[in-house]
């Protein structure tokens, strides 16, 4: 309990930090927003409009001063507005994110259910010719970019199964499950391989050491059978490292996934950064930022949860 | 009637088991309420023996190529483990095999709770569930006698000391009655008091069930208070095997007779040292070391909503002076401050009171740890570990040094080829010896040993002994040596000091101290201790706690009173 509200006390401290060094990165990227607004036709504009519409977006002030009303609203609930969608900075991430949050919760279910078992059972294997196979697999999963894998998905369904992926439009996933399901399932698949060969590695180093352990002869001692050793004494031991890494891949695929968000035409958290980044949309650029930066919060004070969940040495240690 | 009957017994390990084999050709008989004690030292085979009877050793890589081990089963038939099914032999392992492990701490699975640890015996072997399962191991627990054993049931194997989870242990695998229990060194991580207590329960529970035992142990002292019959095991062989009278009293081969005879066992102060510093009537020297009002308090920090639970009072007003030439052993069971008192005198933990130390090297007070394979830097080759002090002090490694360090090599009995190896190349008797070679390298006056015998086999830590003793007397070192082995006490210390919960509680010579103990403490440590010439001793069970060393801020302890009960002998008053 305590931990928890300590570190729920940190997360203004952090997000502070995160978005104090993006404010300053994305302002050192040469280049204007009102260039980047009005494209070509800045050019068409006179030095006082210009200096105008600077004033207008608050633009002309020193930084400093930018930060500071920016921090200001902020704490209000304001993130500003977004200039290429000339809408709240907040209303256009949220209507991003459902998908992103979609994507990656899908993949680690993927991930989760292809790697633990996986795992398991090469390191009750080991060194055996299915753990040599799994190894490999799990190598060229996590060494294989992801774009790689999803034109192969792609590829392998239009041209044997004439198949294409729904691209366009996104279907919100209470609106029609299973047009949605339908859309995210491939590009999950390609960023879950990925994730999965991650898992798969993790849960088998993780599975070799605990079946070491004094605990497990002891409980084979008893007569305990080999599946019972295997998944009621030695795998809630070894999922520790497994949450772990899981937390990690997750964090970051809730920031979105830019390759596979572009290859499978999603409108995803990753596009819409990336684009505000060239747009230099100063605003929503910061706001995704600190936005992420939570996310990324939320899920490792989740994972910390987990371990206290799992173990109770934990526990009564926090 | 034979319960168990291995014949000729070999086992190997890898992938080419018969060529790597460890144990060649091991045969014993067991009848049901008996005793077999496997003694021996590390290597010598016993522990992958007892694993090969319930085959757990398939586990551990290992192979039995060759042999029988019959057993008999509860309905009198006779089944030979080594060609049985592996299904097969989950239903006796358990059931009809019960296996206890050395390291408690390690053996019970930590995310499980005890109860659901006990009950899954019950689980498996009578197929009980739901209640019948929690009351089945809430009885499980009264029978190993552990107080308030509903709380115990949900309580997780961190949240225990060692000694109750031993019990747990035992409560656990005697669920389902197993005619063979299998005891792998279960008291050697526990302290003397404590084993006592689980050699006694074990002795009880035997007799109460009539199950056959074997008892696998590296202490042939122990043995005496349990066994039947012996066998000592050596190199992967019997080199003798016999009732426990004949083993004990008439030894046949050379190496049961080592073991019994130059391995230091307690002999109540009549083994202790005579040669200390004023014992050939010259006059005392002046203190190496003196230790005033030495107090070590850690303080349990509030956090936001706990304010201060108060402070750990790890060592308590401890005073002693030490002279050259003379060594202090301080003896406790753990948990009682003996190395905090160590890493006190070396400035490595903060404490209170005064400590001073002469001598005319550089840094006067050096120390050697209990665990040589942790202490040595792996990468580093044993002439940069050696030369790792003088750099440290801030001096240059000149020819002098390194004279001096060719001179310790020598004097440690190390090969001269050993400066270019590394750690690993050496077994743990050299690699401590390595140790003490770097405790001396600054000429030290005061050398802190901390167990420093107390990983090694029992005939490497009679050698290493020998060279302690020879050391100190060419250098004139004062040994403060730290040790929870009263056997091992009596063969290098002139005078002992005893700790309990941070406090010295009986001081004085050797001798004295250990033949005639006056504080209850020290009675209970010294009558806990096994011997070989006490045949089966009755304990009683004791299952009052330790009183806790956490005390609220502000608190200090009651002044203390010592009582001279001899020349240079105190011990504290005890109120009644």
């Amino acid at each position: 309990m305590n931990t928890l509200i300590r570190r729920l006390a940190a997360f203004p401290l952090v997000l502070l930090g995160v978005s104090s060094l993006v404010f300053v990165a994305i302002r050192l990227v040469p280049g204007d927003a009102i260039t980047a607004m009005l494209g070509t036709q800045a050019g068409l504009l006179t030095p006082a409009q210009k200096a105008a519409l600077a004033a207008y977006f608050g633009l002309d002030r020193p930084w400093i001063a930018q930060y500071w009303h920016w921090l200001r609203a902020l704490l209000h609930g304001d993130l500003g507005i977004s200039v290429t969608y000339g809408k709240p900075v907040l209303e256009v991430i949220l209507q991003r994110f459902p998908l992103t949050l979609e994507l990656a919760l899908l993949s680690m279910a993927i991930a989760l259910v292809i790697g633990v078992p996986a795992g398991v059972y090469a390191a009750t294997h080991a060194e055996r010719r299915s753990d040599l196979v799994l190894r490999i697999g799990a190598m060229i999963g996590q060494s294989t970019p992801s774009f790689v894998f999803g034109l192969v998905i792609i590829y392998v369904l239009s041209a044997g199964f004439g198949v294409l992926p729904a691209m366009g439009t996104f279907t919100p996933l209470l609106k029609d499950p299973l047009a949605n399901l339908g859309q995210l399932i491939l590009p999950a698949l390609t960023l879950g391989a990925a994730f999965a060969a991650a898992v798969t590695r993790i849960a088998r180093s993780a599975m070799l050491d605990v079946l070491s352990e004094d605990y497990v002869r002891t409980a084979r001692s008893r007569g305990v059978p080999a599946r019972g050793v295997i998944w009621r004494h030695a795998l809630p031991n070894a999922l520790i490292p497994v949450v772990t890494v899981s937390g990690i891949e997750f964090g970051y695929l809730l920031g979105g996934a830019v390759i596979v968000e572009q290859l499978f035409a999603l409108p995803g958290l990753g596009r819409m950064v990336l684009d505000a980044i060239l747009q230099r949309d100063y605003a929503l650029v910061q706001g995704t930022v600190l936005f992420i930066a939570f996310n990324f919060m939320v899920v490792n004070l989740l994972v910390d949860l987990t371990y206290v969940w799992l173990d109770p040495r934990i526990r009564a240690r926090g | 009637m034979t319960l168990l009957s291995v014949s000729d017994l070999h086992v190997g390990f890898g992938r080419d088991p018969e060529k790597s084999e460890v144990v060649h050709g091991v045969s014993f008989d067991l009848a049901a309420g008996e005793t077999l004690a496997l003694v021996g030292e590390s290597g010598s085979g016993k522990s992958v023996t007892a694993l090969s009877v319930n085959r757990l050793i398939d586990f551990g890589g290992g192979r039995v190529t060759r042999g029988t081990i019959l057993l008999e089963r509860q309905d009198g038939s006779q089944l030979d483990l080594v060609g049985a099914p592996e299904a097969e032999l989950s239903r006796i392992r358990g059931a009809e095999i019960g296996m206890i492990f050395q390291e408690p701490m390690s053996s019970l699975n930590p995310v499980k709770t005890v109860g659901a640890q006990i009950g899954e015996a019950f689980r498996l072997h009578h197929g009980l569930s739901g209640r019948a399962v929690t009351s089945a191991a809430r009885e499980a627990l009264e029978r190993v006698r552990i107080p308030d054993p509903v709380r115990r049931l949900g309580q997780f194997p961190h949240e225990m000391s060692g000694g109750m989870l031993q019990r747990v242990m035992i409560a656990s695998v005697l669920a389902c009655n197993p005619r063979l229990l299998i005891a792998d060194e279960p008291t050697t991580a526990l302290d003397v008091t404590i084993q006592a207590q689980i050699m006694a329960l074990l002795a009880e529970l035997r007799d109460e069930t009539g199950m056959g035992m074997i008892f696998i142990t590296h202490d042939i002292g122990l043995v005496a208070g349990i066994a039947d019959k012996v066998m000592v095991m050596r190199d992967g062989r019997s080199v003798e095997q016999g009732a426990l009278g004949a083993v004990l009293d008439d030894p046949q081969h050379p190496y049961t007779k080592h073991l019994l005879h130059s391995v230091p066992h307690f002999a109540h102060g009549k083994a202790v040292r005579c040669d200390g510093p004023g014992a050939d009537g010259s006059e005392r020297p002046a203190p190496a070391l003196k230790v005033d009002d030495l107090t070590v308090r850690f303080n349990i920090k509030r956090t936001l909503f706990r304010p201060s639970q108060g402070n750990i009072h790890a060592v308590e007003r401890v005073s002693f002076d030490l002279l050259p030439g003379e060594t202090l052993g301080i003896v406790g069971e753990s948990g009682s401050g003996k190395s905090t008192t160590a890493r006190a005198i070396l400035g490595l933990a903060p404490s209170s009171g005064r400590i001073s130390a002469t001598g005319q090297g550089l840094r006067p007070v050096q120390m050697v740890f209990q665990n040589p394979y942790a202490s040595l830097n792996p990468r580093l080759a044993v002439e940069d570990l050696l030369a790792e002090p003088v750099l440290a002090a801030g001096h240059r490694f000149d020819a002098d040094a390194r004279e001096r360090m060719h001179m310790l090599l020598d004097r440690v009995d190390l090969p001269a080829d050993s400066l270019t190896r590394y750690p690993h190349e050496f077994s743990g008797g050299q690699r401590q010896r390595i140790c003490i070679a770097r405790a001396l390298m600054l000429n030290p006056s005061v050398v802190v040993l901390d167990e420093a015998v107390s990983a090694l086999d029992v005939s490497v830590q009679a050698r290493v002994l020998d060279l302690l003793v020879d050391l100190q007397r060419e250098f004139q070192l004062a040994y403060l040596f730290i040790s929870h082995d009263m056997a091992v006490v009596e063969r290098i210390a002139h005078r002992v000091a005893v700790v309990c919960r941070g406090e010295i509680v009986e001081m004085g010579p050797s001798a004295a101290v250990l033949s005639d103990p006056r504080h209850s403490y020290t009675r209970r440590l010294i009558a806990a201790v096994p011997n070989i010439a006490r045949r089966r001793v009755h304990f009683d069970l004791d299952t009052s706690q330790v009183p806790s060393i956490l005390h609220p801020a502000g608190w200090e302890p009651p002044e203390v009173r010592w009582l001279e009960v001899g020349p240079g002998h105190l011990a504290r008053e005890e109120v009644a």
